[in-house]
């Protein structure tokens, strides 16, 4: 009997926990965003429209692969990337519906998509972190191909399998073509230590455990935030001369072409290009990434955008990082 | 005996054939996403699949998991058995309280161990960290079935021996050893595939293995066959390694053919050498559960990072991940367990071939990575079962094709305590074979249906990367809190959600003991684990 009783008890718990775990909600986003970024975005699009949303977070080149195999199936209204070729490759796929004119309007044409399938909604600069210590004296690079040689051996920190490291890949392979491109990630193989992730490689280059690191700007401003300026013991420095390493990334959103919700969709779309959204993103403390609306100004711990030297590339060229992962696997990175 | 009873005696002993088929329709079950997964891998072609595969990455990748496999397998096995051996057998002062601080750590998972040290010290990554961490998260799965052993075993060979002029070392050597031969390997076994398929705790500690090269394939580029391949040599890997007990204990049982009255062994006395024994103790118990408990109370007193918080900490987000770890727990130990029966009644009752083969199926999940069996039932989802798509259900049915071996040792010995006479009994006064089973049995295998149920429910509270992957849009669980935050270094964050995970995984633990009455642990009652195996443990 108490067998029986376990059982049923176990089943029903179960059961009732599990329908408290779903929540009414209208919008469904698959993010590949900071699950911080969005939260701070979200409520407060929660708080001034009263559309609830619901969240998928995960890297942006697995949740782009799932969005590709869940095809026509997808629960998905709209994807925030980390990265604008994560968009593109989905707008190839035609996978994305038009955007409205006055969605793309506010921010400057040349952060959003070609076609208009997806808007540019914040920034990050890629920058190299260096060791107050470790680097104390080293001439920094002129280039971030410079890297690739034998003086930076077991100096250098890289994360080739984030998501954030194969649009660097697509831009080098953007400017410098395929050849070059893999001659030079063989020279980072042989020289990096490899971290999971950019936090990975901000905190060891900060505790001194490698000199040199490369990273979004970003991940310096929230270690600095969590440590405390005390705790710092490193510092950024920007390659110039539009050089590929001073790439801007951008993080962008677009619709599903299968959105089952594509008015709060647009909502939403609207809301993120809108004063209110950017001011957030740029006053919160928590993201410290650029807000792409002109007319809103960063947070005052980062460089200006407008001193920001990044290299002659548009989205179309950058591309859609599908050939970034095969090239990581010939060097043996991946 | 009159002819009728005889003859339903006999009846009971053959084997239903609809049990067969349950007990082959679960194993299938299992099979199913490491088919896929086999399935996709084939379909790669020959020459990138061979370009993937033979790349210097590979190879650097195999000879780390390896390493980890043999190194924390061999700690594993000298620790836990060391532990087992002081407790059990030596007068140690406070012998009660160490064997429950030898079986605790169950209660916590590497990822949230590793997740402490990586906080204390940086300098604890790479190989040294993760042996470390997994030496003191998996030695329980030695000394468990062990110290069972110990416990149970007669005493009058060993004291022959003493008698005969051993000094106490090689009496252990050549008098206990061999009879421990059995529990120790399949200790080491579990501890193997447990090594084989961890993920969280490599990856805080940068640690590169299969299992973290199979999560950064699937991150890196847009398809996942590359992971599948790589899956692929994990599960041959698992494969070797099952093969491989199975030589090295050849058919080696060690039973004692009388039923006499069973007596404790006497304790040895330690003299001066019980300070260095208690040291060691006391070391492990600090290493094991000291570390991470305290390095999570030391978090939660520091002003949380709200800057770098995925979620403010607040009694809400608290309460809601709270449900969702013990919803999905509760549902799928209760899944888990069910699944778990038909099997090991025919392991229990009618061992042979085929029951063997279905339960050495079953163990190679444990082997496999969950992000495999999560990626494989993403696919086989979208394909062909779109209701059951991003559904608590599908998740749930996940848990338990992960967790079946664990719930499938305690199931079975469970069934093996309950005595099968008693089961012919009820035959024989008249109730049909499923009345027996739910009115007989069942009632009296409780206690080991409930330690598998809890041993499901602390591996899944604990489980990371299946819930990463399937879980419900919006839906938050202590563990994936504690990830997300711990990925963006912000312990202080993570150290609410981890607290209460912990505290619901001891709690879950202390059940567990109860459950397997506290003889388990703590005197000779009974003798829970079956000699040859003990529970897995896995995140």
């Amino acid at each position: 009997m108490k067998t029986k009783k376990l059982i049923a008890a176990l089943l029903a718990g179960g059961l009732l926990a599990a329908s408290q775990l779903s929540l009414a909600a209208s919008l469904v986003l698959y993010n590949a965003q900071h699950p911080q970024t969005i939260k701070l975005l979200t409520d407060d699009f929660e708080k001034m429209s009263g559309i609830g949303v619901k969240i998928r977070s995960g890297e942006g080149p697995e949740l782009s692969a799932q969005l590709l195999a869940e095809g026509k199936a997808s629960p998905a209204d709209v994807y925030f990337a980390s990265n604008s070729p994560e968009l593109m490759l989905l707008e190839g796929k035609q996978m994305l519906a038009k955007l409205p004119a006055a969605t793309l309007s506010p921010i400057p044409a040349r952060y959003s998509s070609p076609q208009g399938e997806w808007v540019g909604v914040m920034a990050r600069e890629n920058v190299l972190v260096f060791n107050n210590k470790l680097a104390a004296g080293a001439q920094m690079p002129a280039s971030l191909l410079d890297l690739a040689r034998p003086q930076w051996k077991g100096k250098l920190a890289i994360a080739p399998s984030d998501g954030d490291f194969l649009p660097l890949v697509s831009a080098v392979r953007a400017l410098k073509g395929e050849p070059a491109t893999l001659a030079w990630l063989k020279g980072l193989r042989d020289n990096a230590q490899t971290f999971d992730d950019n936090e990975g490689v901000v905190a060891a280059v900060n505790r001194g455990g490698v000199a040199v690191g490369v990273i979004n700007n970003y991940y310096w401003t929230r270690l600095q935030v969590e440590l405390g300026s005390k705790g710092m013991h490193s510092q950024l420095y920007h390659f110039g001369n539009a050089d590929v390493g001073a790439l801007i990334n951008v993080s962008g959103a677009g619709i599903l072409k299968t959105a089952h919700n594509a008015d709060a969709a647009h909502k939403f779309l609207a809301y993120l290009v809108s004063p209110r959204a950017q001011q957030l993103i740029a006053k919160s403390n928590i993201t410290f990434e650029y807000p792409l609306l002109p007319s809103v100004a960063p947070a005052p711990q980062l460089k200006p955008f407008n001193q920001l030297n990044p290299p002659p590339l548009d989205m179309q060229k950058l591309g859609d990082d599908s050939q970034s992962a095969k090239l990581l696997r010939q060097a043996g990175l991946l | 005996m009159n002819a009728a009873v005889l003859r339903l005696a006999a009846g009971a002993r053959r084997r239903p054939l609809s049990l067969t088929a349950c007990a082959a329709l679960v194993a299938a079950l299992v099979l199913l996403p490491l088919g896929f997964t086999l399935w996709q891998a084939i379909s790669y072609g020959g020459g990138d699949a061979a370009e993937l595969l033979f790349r210097p990455i590979v190879a650097r990748l195999a000879g780390n998991t390896a390493l980890i496999v043999l190194a924390s397998t061999a700690s594993c096995a000298v620790a836990g058995t060391a532990s087992a051996w002081l407790v059990e057998r030596t007068r140690l002062p406070g012998h009660k309280l160490w064997a429950l601080l030898c079986v605790a750590p169950l209660a916590i998972p590497p990822f949230i161990t590793s997740f402490a040290w990586v906080s204390i010290s940086p300098d604890l990554q790479g190989f040294w960290g993760a042996w470390l961490v997994l030496t003191t998260a998996y030695t329980p799965l030695v000394y468990l079935p062990v110290s069972a052993v110990l416990r149970n075993m007669d005493p009058a060979l060993e004291e022959t021996a003493r008698a005969l002029g051993l000094s106490p070392w090689s009496c252990f050597l050549r008098v206990t050893l061999p009879q421990l031969k059995p529990a120790l390997l399949g200790g080491m076994l579990l501890v193997a595939l447990s090594t084989l398929s961890e993920f969280g705790a490599f990856m805080l500690l940068h640690f590169h293995t299969f299992t973290t090269e199979i999560y950064a394939e699937y991150r890196a580029s847009f398809d996942s066959a590359g992971a599948s391949l790589l899956a692929s040599v994990l599960m041959a890997a698992g494969v070797l390694i099952l093969l491989a007990e199975l030589r090295v204990r050849g058919q080696s049982r060690y039973q004692r053919l009388d039923r006499g009255a069973r007596r404790a062994a006497g304790r040895l006395a330690l003299g001066w050498k019980r300070w260095p024994a208690l040291a060691w103790l006391l070391l492990q118990a600090s290493a094991t559960l000291l570390a991470p408990i305290a390095t999570i109370l030391y978090w939660t007193l520091q002003p949380g990072a709200d800057a770098v918080t995925p979620a403010e900490v607040s009694p809400q987000l608290l309460l809601s991940a709270t449900a969702s770890s013990l919803g999905l727990g509760l549902s799928a130990a209760a899944l888990t367990t069910l699944l778990a029966l038909p099997l090991g009644y025919l392991l229990a009752r009618h061992p042979g071939r085929l029951a063997h083969l279905l339960e050495r199926v079953v163990y190679l999940a444990q082997g496999v990575p969950g992000i495999v069996i999560a990626l494989a039932l993403v696919n086989l989802a979208i394909q062909w079962l779109k209701p059951l798509y991003q559904s608590a259900a599908m998740l749930a049915l996940a848990y338990a094709i992960m967790f079946l071996p664990l719930a499938l040792v305690s199931v079975r010995s469970a069934l093996l305590q309950a005595e099968s006479r008693l089961e012919e009994l009820a035959r024989s006064l008249g109730l049909n074979w499923w009345q027996s089973l739910w009115r007989v049995v069942l009632p009296l295998a409780a206690p080991g249906l409930g330690a598998a149920a809890s041993l499901v429910f602390v591996s899944v509270i604990t489980e990371l990367t299946a819930t990463l992957l399937l879980a419900p849009i919006g839906t938050e669980t202590l563990a994936t809190q504690v990830w997300a935050d711990t990925a963006a270094l912000a312990f202080a964050a993570a150290a609410p959600y981890a607290a209460i995970l912990i505290a619901l995984s001891l709690s879950a633990t202390w059940l567990l003991m109860s459950c397997l009455g506290r003889g388990a642990v703590l005197d000779g009652q009974a003798q829970p684990w079956n000699q040859q195996e003990d529970p897995p443990c896995r995140n």
